[in-house]
């Protein structure tokens, strides 16, 4: 890719309530999206705990923030690899996870899936093609 | 003595050592991301049956809920308590200790 568009990976090994890191890096996404950039996220370790489906903070008055995971697919940001050995060792599976698309224009706008699962070699040889890694 | 947990089992070591010097029979409250300890199929499971033999072991309804765990993931023999539960094992117990 030319014109100084960099390819961007955030990196997200946190869990969603009990720290801070999950929503302050979801919302550097969103930000970082207004620039135009190749842009991806990973969730590794208790990363894939920001994806589960069905999380209700009703009752805990925190501030659910799972349903903006939906609008990242209207930022172009449709590119969130999910490792597979990080959601077995959680007793997971991609049915536990939200059910994240975004549209293709390149392909009549059909709605696709965001979420994509990798192996760790996947996921080491995805983030040897960035040029820029943002962990949180 | 309630010993409280609110680490992530699969990023800090707070679950381990709680494990390691709660004597037998004690109360052991799981809250916030330590709640993600009491979820069946997990590689840490082993050792949450394990404690269960040992130990009366609570998880708090409000945290499950906010992280998407229905009750039927859950471990057998842990029990779901409210925040009003959360007060009762405080208030019956001498002591309590927050393993942060």
């Amino acid at each position: 890719m030319g014109n100084g568009v960099k390819k961007f990976m955030y990196v997200n090994r946190r869990a969603p309530y009990g720290t801070i890191y999950a929503l302050e890096g979801l919302e550097v996404v969103l930000i970082g999206a207004a620039f135009d950039q190749d842009v991806c996220m990973a969730f590794v370790d208790d990363g894939v705990f920001q994806l589960q489906k069905g999380q209700d903070t009703a009752e805990s008055n925190m501030k659910n923030f799972s349903p903006t995971y939906r609008a990242l697919g209207d930022y172009d940001v449709n590119k969130l690899y999910v490792e597979k050995e990080s959601l077995e060792q959680r007793g997971m599976s991609e049915d536990d996870l939200l059910a994240l698309t975004y549209e293709d224009e390149d392909d009549d706008y059909k709605e696709k899936p965001s979420i994509r699962i990798v192996n760790r070699e996947e996921l080491a040889d995805l983030m040897e093609q960035q040029d820029i890694i943002l962990n949180y | 003595m309630l010993h409280t947990v609110n680490k992530s089992p699969f990023e800090k070591n707070s679950l381990d050592t709680c494990l390691r010097l709660a004597k037998s029979g004690s109360e052991i409250l799981l809250l916030e991301d330590g709640v993600y300890a009491a979820v069946k199929g997990t590689v840490v499971e082993q050792k949450m049956l394990q404690a269960l033999s040992d130990y009366s072991v609570y998880a708090l309804g409000p945290d499950l809920k906010a992280r998407g765990i229905e009750e039927d993931r859950l471990i057998d023999g842990i029990e779901v308590v409210g925040y009003d539960g959360f007060v009762d094992l405080a208030a019956s117990s001498d002591r309590v200790q927050s393993w942060l």
